[in-house]
C-alpha cells in the first residue's frame, strides 16, 4: 500500500471519524462517573479558599 | 527582584546572560550589513543591560529561606507590567495603521513607517507582547495557587518570561527592517524561531515541573486550558516554521513546504493560534478569574471539562477554513467548515457557563467594573465564535473573504474577548500581587470599561457595515455581465467606515492608557490603594469596590 493522496483520504475519512467519536464517548465517561463527583465538587470550590499561601 | 534569588542562580543568570550575548555576537559578525546582523547587536545590548541588572545586586546577602514558604510572584509582577506596557505600544500601532487606511499620507513617506510593515508590528505587539506577557504572568499566578505549590525555582520562570519579551522584541525590530517569513502572525525569521523554541520549552518543562509538586491532588481546570496553550503552540511554531536558511549569516529562509500544503500547515497554524494562544490560554484565565472574582464557584465544572476536551479536539481541524475556494482539495474545506460549525458547541458552553455562574451575582457586575469585563468578554467570546463558525460556512465565506468583515470578526474577538478578560483578571490580579486593598481608582477602571466597550463597538461595526457593502460591490454584476464597480470606488466608499474604525481603535487605545495609569499607581501605593494587607489574600478586593456605587 502505497502513501498516496487516496491513502491519507481513506484514514482521515475513517480512522479519523472512529477516534474522535470514541474519544467523546470517553471524556463523556470519564466527566459523568458518579464518583468523579466529588472531586469535581471539591475542585470548584477550593479555589475559593483566601489562604494564599502554598501548603507544606 | 535580584536579591531575591539566590547566588547560585544570580551566577546562572550571569553566565545564561552571556551566552546569549556571545550568541549575539555571532549574529552580529556573521550577519554584518544584514538585518541579521542588526539583531545580533539588539541581543548584545539587551542581555549586556540584564548583566548590568544582576550585577548591581550581585553581592546581595542570601535571601532569606523563609521565601520558600510563600509563592514567587516576582516574575508575574514584571509580567504583568510588560503586558500593559505592550498593550499601549501595540494598540498605538494599531491606531496608525487604521490612521493609514483612512488617511494614507500618514505613512510620513519612511521605508518603515509602510503598512506592511507596521501592520505585523501591530498585530504582534498586541497578540504577543499584551497577550502572551499576560498569559504568561497569570498563568504562574494561577498554577501556583490551583497547585498549592511554589515554582520549582527561581531561575527558570524568569528565563522564559525574559527570553519571551526578547522574541518579542526581535520581532517587532526586524518587521521595521523589513524581516519576514510572510506567514501570518509567524513571521519573525528562523533565527528568532529557534530561540522562541527554546524558550516555550522551558516553559513547558516549568508548568510540568510544577504540576508535579502539586499538594493539591486534583488539577483544576484553568490549568488544562493553560497547559494546552503552551503544548499545542509548542507543535504549532516547529512544525509551521520548519525552514531553511539562505545561509547562517542571513535572516531569509524558505519554508520547508511549497505550494497548498505550505498554505494548508500556515493556516492549521494560524487558526490554532488563534485556538490555542487566543482562545484556551484565556479561556485558563477566565475559569479562575472569574469565579475568585465574583466568589461564586463556576456554574458547571463537568460542562467546563467537556467544553474543554471538545475545543482542544475540534479546532485542530478547522484551519482549512481559511481557504476556502483555494486550491486545497474541496473534502478538506468541508471538513474545516463543519469542525467550525461544530465548534460551536464547546465554544458556548464555556461563554454560557461563564455567564451562569455570575447569574445572582448580577449586582456585583453592576457595581465592580472589573467582573463587568469579564462579563462582557464572555459575551463577546459568545458572539465571536457563533460569527467565527457562521463565516467559515463556504458560501457565506464567499461574501466575507479578503473584505473587512474578517478584520471585524478578528477585533470582536481580539478586542471583545481577548483583551476584556485579560484587562478584567489584571485589575483582579494587581491588588492581589502588590497586597493593597484594591486598584488605585475604582473609577478609572470604569472609564477604561466604557472606554474600551465603546470602542469595540464602534469598531465592529464599522468593519461589519464596510465588509459587507466591499464583498457586495465585488461581486454585483451589470446586464453586460461585467463588474458594475471598480476595485478604487469600492475603496471610496469605504473611506468613512475607516475614520469610524480608527476613532472606535483610539477610545480602546485610551482605556489601555488610563488602565497602565491604574495600574502603576497602584503598584507604586498611591492614596486609596496604600493600606497594605497582611498575609493572605486581600479580602476579596471586590466587595471593598461594591461598597461604593458604581461611577
Amino acid at each position: 500500500m502505497s502513501l498516496d493522496h487516496q491513502t491519507l483520504v481513506g484514514f482521515a475519512k475513517s480512522w479519523g471519524l472512529f477516534y474522535l467519536m470514541a474519544l467523546a464517548v470517553g471524556v463523556l465517561i470519564y466527566t459523568f462517573w458518579p464518583s468523579n463527583k466529588k472531586r469535581f465538587q471539591d475542585a470548584k470550590k477550593s479555589i475559593l479558599d483566601e489562604d494564599d499561601k502554598p501548603w507544606m | 527582584m535580584v536579591a531575591q534569588l539566590s547566588k547560585g542562580e544570580r551566577q546562572l543568570s550571569v553566565i545564561v546572560l552571556l551566552a546569549l550575548a556571545l550568541a549575539g555576537l555571532a549574529m552580529a559578525v556573521a550577519g554584518r550589513a544584514d538585518p541579521l546582523g542588526v539583531h545580533g547587536i539588539i541581543v548584545i545590548l539587551f542581555s549586556a543591560a540584564l548583566i548590568f541588572v544582576v550585577l548591581a545586586q550581585f553581592n546581595a546577602p542570601e535571601p532569606s529561606p523563609e521565601r520558600l514558604k510563600d509563592y514567587y510572584d516576582d516574575p508575574s509582577k514584571v509580567g504583568i507590567v510588560l503586558s500593559m506596557f505592550w498593550a499601549v505600544i501595540g494598540m498605538a500601532l494599531g491606531v496608525w495603521v487604521a490612521a493609514l487606511l483612512a488617511w494614507p499620507d500618514l505613512t510620513i513617506d519612511a521605508a518603515w513607517a509602510s503598512f506592511g510593515r507596521l501592520r505585523p508590528a501591530h498585530t504582534s505587539a498586541v497578540i504577543f507582547g499584551f497577550g502572551g506577557n499576560a498569559l504568561i504572568a497569570t498563568s504562574y499566578h494561577v498554577m501556583q495557587r490551583t497547585s498549592r505549590a511554589r515554582l520549582p525555582g527561581q531561575f527558570s520562570p524568569w528565563f522564559v518570561l525574559i527570553g519571551y519579551n526578547l522574541f518579542c522584541v526581535v520581532a517587532a525590530a526586524g518587521y521595521f527592517m523589513g524581516v519576514t517569513q510572510s506567514k501570518e502572525y509567524a513571521e519573525p525569521e528562523w533565527y528568532a524561531d529557534i530561540w522562541l523554541t527554546i524558550v516555550w520549552i522551558a516553559y513547558f518543562v516549568l508548568y510540568i515541573r510544577t504540576l508535579a509538586r502539586r499538594k493539591e491532588p486534583h488539577i483544576y481546570v484553568a490549568n488544562w486550558y493553560y497547559l494546552a496553550f503552551i503544548l499545542v503552540v509548542a507543535m504549532l511554531h516547529i512544525v509551521n516554521n520548519l525552514a531553511v536558511p539562505v545561509s547562517l549569516g542571513h535572516a531569509k529562509s524558505y519554508s520547508a513546504f511549497s505550494g497548498v500544503q505550505d498554505a494548508m500547515t500556515q493556516w492549521w497554524y494560524g487558526h490554532n493560534a488563534v485556538a490555542f494562544f487566543l482562545t484556551a490560554g484565556f479561556l485558563g484565565m477566565m475559569y479562575y478569574y472569574l469565579p475568585k472574582r465574583a466568589g461564586r464557584p463556576i456554574f458547571s465544572y463537568r460542562l467546563s471539562i467537556i467544553s474543554f476536551w471538545g475545543i482542544t479536539f475540534m479546532y485542530m481541524w478547522a484551519g482549512s477554513h481559511h481557504l476556502h475556494y483555494t486550491a486545497l482539495p474541496q473534502w478538506v474545506q468541508t471538513l474545516g467548515m463543519t469542525f467550525s460549525l461544530v465548534l460551536l458547541v464547546p465554544s458556548w458552553a464555556s461563554a454560557g457557563n461563564a455567564l451562569a455562574t455570575l447569574n445572582g451575582a448580577w449586582h456585583k457586575v453592576r457595581d465592580d467594573a472589573t467582573l463587568r469585563f469579564m462579563m462582557a468578554a464572555a459575551v463577546f467570546y459568545g458572539l465571536t465564535t457563533f460569527e467565527g463558525s457562521f463565516l467559515a460556512i463556504r458560501p457565506v465565506n464567499s461574501l466575507s473573504h479578503y473584505t473587512d468583515w474578517t478584520i471585524g470578526h478578528v477585533h470582536a474577538g481580539a478586542l471583545g474577548w481577548v483583551a476584556l478578560i485579560t484587562f478584567g483578571s489584571i485589575y483582579a490580579v494587581v491588588p492581589w500581587l502588590w497586597r493593597r486593598q484594591a486598584m488605585y481608582s475604582a473609577r478609572l477602571v470604569e472609564w477604561h470599561f466604557w472606554l474600551a466597550l465603546s470602542g469595540t463597538v464602534i469598531y465592529v461595526f464599522a468593519m461589519w457595515n464596510s465588509g459587507i457593502i466591499q464583498g457586495l460591490m465585488w461581486r454585483t454584476y451589470n446586464e453586460s455581465g461585467t463588474l458594475t464597480y471598480s476595485f478604487i470606488e469600492s475603496m471610496v466608499a469605504m473611506h468613512p467606515y475607516y475614520i469610524a474604525r480608527a476613532f472606535g481603535g483610539l477610545l480602546f487605545l485610551l482605556g489601555a492608557i488610563i488602565g497602565t495609569y491604574n495600574v502603576l499607581m497602584t503598584i507604586t501605593g498611591h492614596s486609596k490603594a496604600v493600606e497594605e494587607v497582611g498575609e493572605d489574600m486581600p479580602h476579596r478586593a471586590g466587595a471593598a469596590i461594591s461598597a461604593e456605587p458604581a461611577e
